[in-house]
């Protein structure tokens, strides 16, 4: 009875006891989730382009990381340093699709997958090899991203909000803002759409794959930049960050892998269950337990929704 | 090839459906596995220690890992996990049970992995691809946090880690800091040529063949009979079963102790990267492929200082990553069969030689 108790009452007691800890754990959920979402939005950008599910979105987020640090350390200020950071994200967009993707079109979703381990491992030894292999501090005065906190008086207590994350909420939404206009509006991103949709027939009508897959990847290099900021900001810029970043796999498997929403609603579900699953129920057995929280989530999701909540479903023939 | 086949007729199924047809290939076979038991007689505790028993271990846990993603098609990234579960299993079993022959308990060890493997193979049968690797990972997670935060998996040491008793095999010490690398080798070898017996039988019948339906295309598989459930958790109980094996091997019979570091994803893909490297869906492959991903690190941090070039031991493991990450994509690219396939092909531009064909 007692554990009965400590499982499905006494969590709930607390939330209600003190709801500005509540307020607290949600904020911090979100912005955790806000990250992932980022992270799985990189994911889905190159899903719906080209079918290749890129395992190495996590290292592109800490080599742009890295690079931007790196670039700034080598005395470049931070802007230049910003700017030179998109052009390697373009170059490594390019060397991707000369080296990777030309020579395997058209060969099963499965052997692209695993391609893009041997992407990861290549850029976990290239990366370490150049900039080394202890963790950074990111930039962030340089870049005028605000610091200090944010105190409210709310739910009979005090609710603390870093600045830092107030920001990130704005550039992430920005983002994405940007991100589905230009999906829906511009003449790429219609290309974009008719490539995700057949590559045979967006080839008949004349758009270049290579081309689309190019800007795709540095579309994905860029949100990879952009969270390495962000993600940087809030911790330090290290390859700690690779294995934190499988989380946005979990994400997907919520959302679906070809939904931008999908990505955006699933990242927050997994942030905010993990933070109030981790402060309320973790200390019951032992705690630790957002390593792997999102992922049996997502495992449970799986045997009810195969397809994720946004996903869509998949009519198999022979 | 400097043997000809000429005059060797088969005259039965039995020899038709041989795995070794030819009478050399025997031989050859005979000769390497009689080489490799040779080799205790080297007395070189590097070579027999630091290279080939972890080269068999690994082996085991590539074969394993085969059977899962060569064999089947389902592609697994909990192979760490697994293979932790059943060294974990091992040293609970020995000092629970210190009676009883490590032999058997590091054989048994292997059950309790495939029990686990069972139960986080279940989704498979409404997931597939990338979903089931996201299912696995969800294992691996899970049950490194489990080798942590379970005290009673490691008799509550204070150091978090599992350390090997002395057991004897024979009245001669097998495992523990008294074993010699010779013993621990030769126990190895045995465990990992009979093992490599069994799945090469299992792979070559008609379980075999079920799994490869279900991997070419598992709904046409399920139209010709072959019920999916109990095929593709037999596939992941039996890889399962070969990981923990290994694992438990790997921290009986050469680490001597372990954390649950040990067993981090990492290992996974190290594993992963040998079978694809190898050739998917072969145990030759699966040799060669844990040789060459395991050789390299070694290779790269012995041969350049012989040219008198100073190597860092970080820039050699960086080197290596970069290494492995383009020889993956490259072998995608050029011969997605791997290793095996290249061994295939060149085998048989040496039976025709000097024709073409």
């Amino acid at each position: 009875m007692d554990i009965l108790y400590k499982i499905l009452i006494d969590p709930f007691m607390q939330m209600f006891g003190a709801p500005d800890l509540l307020v607290q754990t949600l904020w911090e959920g979100l912005v955790g989730g806000m990250l992932y979402a980022l992270i799985a939005l990189g994911f889905v950008l190159i899903f719906k382009a080209s079918g290749v599910f890129n395992f190495a979105q996590g290292i592109m987020v800490v080599f742009a990381a890295l690079s931007l640090v790196g670039l700034h350390a080598a005395g470049i200020p931070a802007f230049a340093a910003l700017a030179l950071t998109v052009v390697v994200m373009l170059a490594l967009a390019w060397s991707v699709e000369r080296a990777v993707l030309r020579p395997l079109v058209n060969q099963p979703d499965i052997i692209l997958f695993m391609a893009t381990f041997g992407l990861t491992y290549f850029l976990i030894g290239f990366g370490e090899l150049i900039f080394g292999g202890d963790p950074k501090v990111m930039i962030t005065e340089e870049l005028f991203l605000p610091k200090g906190r944010i105190n409210i008086a709310a739910f009979g207590g005090m609710v603390s909000l870093q600045k830092l994350d107030i920001a990130a909420a704005i550039i992430a939404t920005t983002m994405v803002v940007v991100l589905s206009v230009f999906f829906s509006k511009t003449r790429i991103g219609r290309a974009l759409r008719a490539v995700a949709d057949s590559h045979k027939a967006a080839l008949s009508v004349g758009i270049s794959l290579e081309q689309i897959w190019v800007i795709v990847w540095f579309a994905a290099g860029l949100v990879a930049l952009v969270t390495g900021i962000m993600w940087g900001a809030r911790s330090d810029v290290s390859f700690a960050l690779e294995i934190i970043a499988l989380k946005a796999l979990p994400v997907l498997i919520l959302g679906g892998f070809t939904s931008i929403p999908g990505a955006i609603v699933g990242g927050l579900i997994i942030g905010v269950g993990e933070k109030i699953a981790e402060f309320y129920w973790g200390p019951l057995i032992g705690g630790g337990t957002d390593s792997w929280f999102a992922f049996v989530i997502a495992l449970i999701f799986l045997l009810f929704w195969p397809h994720g909540l946004f996903g869509e479903k998949i009519i198999e023939r022979i | 090839m400097f043997y000809r086949e000429v005059g060797q007729y088969k005259t039965s199924y039995a020899a038709d459906q041989a795995i070794f047809p030819i009478m050399q290939d025997r031989i050859g076979m005979v000769v390497i596995i009689l080489g490799a038991y040779a080799l205790t007689f080297t007395n070189n505790d590097f070579l027999l220690n630091a290279m080939m028993t972890p080269f068999l271990i690994f082996t085991l846990a590539a074969i394993g890992l085969n059977i899962l993603t060569g064999y089947t098609g389902l592609l697994s990234l909990g192979t760490g996990a697994f293979m932790g579960v059943g060294a974990y299993a091992c040293y609970k079993l020995t000092t629970l049970f210190p009676g009883v022959n490590i032999i058997i308990w590091i054989l048994a060890s292997g059950f309790f992995s495939a029990l686990v493997g069972v139960i986080f193979g279940l989704p498979s049968l409404r997931i597939k691809g990338f979903y089931l690797a996201v299912a696995t990972l969800a294992a691996q997670f899970f049950l490194e946090w489990c080798f942590i935060r379970i005290p009673w998996l490691y008799n509550y040491n204070t150091s978090a880690a599992i350390e090997v008793p002395t057991r004897t095999l024979f009245g001669i010490p097998v495992t523990g800091a008294t074993a010699t690398a010779e013993t621990r080798y030769l126990v190895v070898l045995t465990i990992v040529i009979a093992m490599t017996w069994i799945a090469s039988n299992i792979v070559h019948g008609r379980v075999g063949r079920m799994w490869m339906a279900v991997r070419d295309m598992d709904i046409a598989a399920e139209l010709i009979g072959i019920r999916l459930l109990p095929t593709k958790l037999l596939a992941f109980a039996v890889s399962s079963f070969y990981c923990g094996v290994a694992g438990a091997m790997m921290v009986f019979l050469w680490y001597g102790g372990a954390e649950s570091t040990v067993f981090s994803i990492n290992q996974s893909f190290f594993v992963l990267f040998m079978v694809i490297i190898g050739g998917l869906g072969s145990l030759l492959g699966s040799y060669l492929g844990a040789g060459l991903i395991f050789m390299l690190p070694i290779i790269l941090r012995l041969v350049p200082p012989r040219f008198g070039i100073p190597v860092h031991a970080a820039t050699v493991e960086h080197i290596t990553f970069m290494i492995v990450g383009a020889l993956i994509v490259f072998f995608l690219i050029v011969e997605p069969h791997g290793l095996a396939r290249l061994w295939q092909i060149a085998k048989q531009k040496l039976r025709v030689w000097p024709f073409p064909y």
